[in-house]
């Protein structure tokens, strides 16, 4: 899987878990003059500020022959932006104790700043975070330097089983959608710095932008900081997206490897953000394999049999179909062994769905879990970015807990048998016997 | 050492004197401390408990018998059966893990606030009644290979770090890696762990923190009613193991398929004792930052960014432990660089700060990001938790971690200097190098012109 993928998955998890019920969680939102969505929640218990602006400007938006632009170009913003060069930009960042991140994934570029309130420093750093957001320099030698970094980066990721494994599995899961192009080392050298400045252009503007603020900030600050850093940025077009995916015809693809250890992901593409099919699904697979140390999964392939360390499976719901997987490593002997197991664990779980035990242990967890899933501001700003990006309901915490409480083992029944047909499940294995 | 507890900023704030009593702190008369730090924000909390024993208390024959001991700790115990803790945890909306270090194991469970009680109590039974069932013995090893296998055989970084240490190391249990040969887990048995279980997990070896949307007093009796009962023993006396002074480089190459290769410099660095009288440590870990702290940081500028000698380059170093200490350079060249060019290039950079020093901007930069790291790290309780543990376990008092932050802001660049020419020794230095093969045993195409 490579890391971008994993970013996605990781904060996909993050968001899949949170719960309602916190009353506490209060999420403003407005429009700002520059025509971007914003979303606030005041968080005064520490002096800092967390600010993260998301466009719909991910890897799925890569025009065709052009894999890998759409990272690169967001790798790039903040190697010199506005008046400042790379280097002034991360001394001024770090002389005041500010940390700027983000990256793209499929479906979001982030830019993400973390900065104490306090005015002096706050407002130093809210005014680099502008300029990388609005005008980045490309400059021509530092972004030939970046592609070749990236380009070996990408080498390397072609000698690891499991980044060889999960960019397998994107493909073949799609392979007539964006969310199965990959960047390849040839991809990325034919990349120029005119195809950033007019992905920049396209897609980092106001209509296709998300703000989201947390901490010590009042309401009315954060109207200002909000319009402060996308005043001069064009409205603009919200992101077109390309059709649905099409589900893939069901197949295994093996890939020779030398590692001691087979990969193995088996899966198809299940589902988008906001359909009402996510909650059967989450609470059912709770019980199949999303369940930490208590899933049928690690009962049985890890603690059974002694196959594997990690073995689980996961919805991750995207902007389109996201995909449902199941992985696992084995010893490369054993890899038949692990995939019938798994298998077999799968197949009989959609036929007979939880049992009602299980079924009250999984909401037991996913209920009671709850307060774990908003505890920092960070996780906060993770859960609240992705209700504004996705254009989830702003009551969508406060649901959470009844949503999940509201699920019978007939929905989940129904919902596995209406996103995981046998007849599509995609096979991936690397390096196994 | 991860950086501590902010004094200006939130002591500015004005906190009463109560509030500088906490973390609050207590010890059971079976030896067991209790350290309770109050963070009222979220309805959460952590529970950590924190084995005094890690890969480094192993002897020759049997590494990994302490990480492996860490997975028999879920395999259950007379009242909770085999993967009965994790179905407990998680019924409450817990979650839970473990790890094991080479100077400690430690176990931990996030809950509601309203659910301490429960892990507490599960926490105090597995602490003296673990079954080490032969049978559950016989698959989990089996798991532990899986995880060696897959964070090392198959990991061409892990595995040159892993035998670096090997060689850095001779005396010192240190060389042994924490997940163990594996060789020494095929012939691990029940018998070795239970062994070790009932050598070293009583009270008084442990001490358990909590942090959370909790009550001092009222966790002080919860530990006094589930770990109270529990009886302390003698520990077994642990022998000093001093590493003989090194006396020359020591290189290794290690293989594996890769494309990229990896250099590690290892320079043999002293260890925080004494909060008080030593610098030494303070100077190195404001130096680390000086080098990699930030993107314009003198690694990332001069070698990844005007140089390109580097696609990255970083350096690592823990100024608190119980054993020796280690700084590590790390970096992978850029194509058409070889890896002598990176040693030379990583070289220059310690020259340069021997010879020149730094700057005062510098040395201000680092400061102010320590500083507001000292207020980030307040955004996690299990970070805070893990601070309070970890530097009990390098044998620190946790009361000091303020005064350790003092220390750190008043380092001088003349000290910084100081230990740049002290510690960058090539005698004390060992470098291991990945040597990266084609996967299908191939010649790599010509391009690639990185091997060295």
């Amino acid at each position: 899987m490579n890391t971008a993928m994993t970013r996605l998955i990781v904060a996909a998890f993050a968001f899949l878990l949170t719960q309602s019920a916190l009353a506490g969680i209060k999420i403003e939102h407005w429009v700002s003059s520059s025509g971007a969505r914003v979303y606030f929640v005041e968080s005064r218990v520490l002096p800092m500020l967390d600010v993260q602006v998301d466009f719909a400007a991910g890897s799925m938006f890569d025009p065709v022959g052009k894999a890998g632009l759409a990272a690169l170009t967001r790798a790039t913003l903040d190697n010199g932006a506005g008046k400042l060069d790379e280097t002034a930009i991360a001394e001024q960042l770090a002389d005041i104790g500010a940390n700027l991140g983000g990256s793209a994934d499929t479906d979001r570029a982030s830019v993400s700043l973390r900065t104490l309130s306090a005015r002096d420093k706050r407002d130093t750093a809210l005014a680099i975070l502008k300029d990388v957001l609005q005008a980045p320099h490309f400059d021509a030698a530092v972004f030939e330097r970046e592609k070749a970094r990236t380009i070996a980066g990408l080498k390397e990721a072609m000698t690891r089983p499991d980044s060889i494994a999960g960019k397998a599995f994107w493909a073949a899961l799609y392979p007539d959608h964006p969310y199965g192009r990959q960047a390849t080392p040839e991809s990325v050298a034919a990349l120029n710095r005119d195809d950033m400045a007019a992905f920049h252009a396209r897609y980092y503007n106001a209509a296709n932008a998300s703000i989201t603020l947390v901490g010590d900030l009042s309401r009315q600050e954060a109207e200002k900081i909000a319009d402060a850093i996308t005043a001069g940025m064009p409205k603009g077009q919200a992101a077109t997206l390309p059709g649905m995916p099409e589900q893939p015809k069901g197949g295994q693809t093996r890939i020779a490897h030398p590692a001691s250890q087979a990969h193995v992901y088996i899966g198809l593409p299940a589902i988008e953000r906001g359909n009402p099919d996510f909650f059967p699904l989450l609470v059912g697979n709770y019980t199949l394999g999303g369940g930490g140390f208590v899933s049928r999964l690690m009962k049985e392939v890890r603690d059974k049999r002694g196959y594997a360390y990690s073995v689980y499976s996961y919805f991750a719901p995207m902007r389109q179909t996201g995909p449902f997987q199941i992985g696992l490593q084995t010893k490369r002997s054993q890899a038949k062994d692990a995939i019938k197991v798994s298998r077999d664990i799968l197949d009989a779980f959609l036929k007979e769905g939880p049992t009602a035990e299980e079924l009250a242990a999984a909401k037991a967890n996913l209920i009671g879990s709850f307060p774990l899933r908003l505890d920092s501001n960070k996780k906060i700003l993770d859960n609240v970015a992705a209700i504004g990006f996705f254009d989830l309901p702003l009551d969508y915490l406060d649901q959470y807990q009844a949503k999940v409480q509201a699920v019978t083992a007939e929905d989940v029944k129904q919902a596995f048998a209406r996103r995981v047909r046998p007849e599509n499940l995609i096979t991936v294995t690397v390096a196994a016997d | 050492m991860r950086h501590k507890y902010l004094l200006s900023v939130l002591l500015a704030a004005g906190l009463s004197s109560a509030a500088l009593a906490n973390p609050y702190e207590t010890t059971l008369k079976n030896g067991l401390r209790v350290i309770v730090k109050e963070d009222r924000r979220a309805p959460t909390a952590v529970q950590m408990v924190w084995y005094r024993i890690g890969s480094m208390d192993e002897v020759d024959g049997q590494s990994g018998v302490a990480h492996v001991l860490e997975h028999m700790m879920f395999k259950g115990t007379p009242s909770v059966g085999p993967g009965e803790f994790n179905k407990r945890v998680a019924a409450a909306g817990g979650k839970d893990n473990a790890f094991t270090s080479r100077d400690y194991t430690a176990y931990f469970q996030q809950i509601p606030k309203e659910k301490l009680e429960d892990v507490i109590q599960l926490e105090a039974d597995r602490m003296r009644h673990l079954n080490v069932d032969a049978k559950e013995f016989e698959q989990e090893i089996k798991v532990v290979m899986e995880e060696r296998r897959m964070r090392t055989d198959d990991n061409p970084q892990s595995k040159l770090f892993e035998q670096m240490n090997a060689v850095a190391f001779q005396a010192h249990p240190y060389r042994r890696p924490i997940i163990g040969w594996m060789n020494d887990l095929e012939t691990m048995t029940a018998a070795d762990a239970k062994a070790w279980y009932d050598t070293w997990y009583v009270p008084n070896n442990a001490y358990v923190v909590i942090t959370g949307d909790v009550d001092h007093q009222a966790v002080f009796a919860l530990a006094e009613k589930y770990y109270g009962p529990l009886e302390g023993r003698p520990l077994p006396i642990r022998r000093q193991q001093i590493e003989p002074k090194q006396e020359g480089t020591r290189r290794i190459t290690v293989k594996a398929p890769a494309e990229l290769p990896v250099l590690i410099m290892g320079y043999k660095a002293p260890i925080l004792r004494d909060v008080e009288k030593d610098s030494d440590p303070y100077a190195l870990e404001m130096l680390s930052a000086i080098l990699d702290g930030h993107d314009a940081a003198r690694f990332n500028k001069k070698l990844v960014r005007e140089d390109k000698v580097a696609l990255a380059a970083g350096i690592d170093y823990d100024s608190t432990a119980r054993g020796p200490g280690t700084l590590y350079l790390h970096a992978t060249p850029s194509e058409g660089k070889t890896v002598a060019d990176l040693e030379a290039a990583l070289r220059a950079e310690i020259v340069r700060v021997q010879q020149d020093g730094v700057s005062q901007a510098e040395l201000k930069r680092a400061k102010a990001q320590l500083i507001a790291s000292e207020v980030y790290k307040k955004d996690s309780m299990f970070g805070q938790t893990m601070e309070i543990g970890q530097i009990e376990s390098a044998g620190l008092p946790y009361r000091k971690l303020d005064r350790m932050l003092e220390k750190l802001q008043q380092v001088t660049a003349e000290q910084i200097q100081a230990v740049a020419k002290k510690y960058f020794n090539d005698d004390a230095l060992t470098v291991g190098v990945l040597d990266p093969q084609p996967l299908d045993g191939k010649p790599r195409r010509p391009a690639a012109a990185t091997r060295h």
